[in-house]
């Protein structure tokens, strides 16, 4: 026996789903970020804008990092 | 999406994909199939793996489009804070603008227009002339102690330029100014939050 036993379809697609839903939730953050960092741009808080792009770097990382699990999970 | 089984020729086995043996639902060959699942090979539950992941992607593209945009405000506030201060410029003398009276003017040279305002003998200030909501241009109101944007009824105040009421919910830029003898300066900009 080499490797991981191959998943069901239907494990599988919950495996997707959920991970769909992580990655919509991360999305919704990062939206969330961005409107904030512009509002306080445009009013003057320039200490902000740093910390949310780090943040925004992060959940993009956390996002290439689901897909890459999910290309896996097909490999 | 893959076919679930092999649409051409008709009457062949089922084809494999990669590593992957690909057989219809029932498991039948392909030259078992009636006519419109070899027309049309598509799995439905296959679809809507596939589909969600087509969705992951595009989320991630999305996700990546934030970071751009972030990273963009991000640069554009280093910048921002590296550029020296724009040096004082004479905008007005004090004779001029009467009591309660105000002056369009730009500063620095070519930005947005700025309002000089005068409160009292010897009390100016200074505002973006562009309300903070919509950027529409907001009338001084000396007498009540306000400005006003008449375009969705936003109200700031004069003394600091604080939003009051209304749509807008960030205090007007401020110009600091510096009189001197008659000459009346602007200094820099103060854009609090």
């Amino acid at each position: 026996m080499n490797g991981r036993p191959r998943r069901s379809r239907s494990q599988r697609l919950t495996i997707v789903n959920a991970m769909l839903v992580f990655v919509i939730v991360i999305v919704v953050l990062q939206l969330w970020l961005l409107t904030a960092s512009v509002n306080a741009y445009l009013a003057g808080d320039r200490a902000i804008v740093l910390p949310a792009a780090a943040a925004s770097l992060a959940c993009f990382a956390l996002n290439a990092g689901l897909l890459r699990y999910l290309r896996g999970l097909d490999g | 999406m893959k076919p679930a089984i092999d649409p051409l020729p008709a009457g062949q086995s089922a084809v494999t994909s990669g590593e992957r043996p690909l057989t219809a639902p029932d498991g039948r060959p392909a030259a078992g199939q009636p006519k419109w699942r070899r027309d049309f090979p598509i799995d439905l539950g296959q679809d809507d793996v596939v589909s969600r992941r087509e969705l992951v992607r595009f989320l991630v593209l999305t996700s990546g489009a934030f970071v751009v945009g972030q990273v963009w405000l991000a640069i554009k506030s280093l910048v921002e804070r590296a550029a020296p201060p724009a040096p004082a410029l004479a905008i007005a003398s004090t004779d001029e603008v009467p009591i309660g009276g105000a002056k369009v003017f730009e500063y620095p040279a070519g930005s947005p227009p700025r309002l000089l305002i005068r409160t009292g003998a010897s009390a100016f200030v200074a505002y973006d002339q562009q309300c903070t909501h919509l950027l529409c241009p907001v009338i001084p109101m000396v007498a009540e102690g306000r400005l006003h944007c008449p375009c969705h009824n936003g109200w700031f105040d004069l003394a600091t330029g604080r939003p009051l009421a209304g749509p807008p919910r960030r205090p007007l830029p401020r110009v600091t100014l510096e009189v001197r003898g008659r000459t009346i300066y602007a200094t820099g900009l103060e854009v609090s939050p």
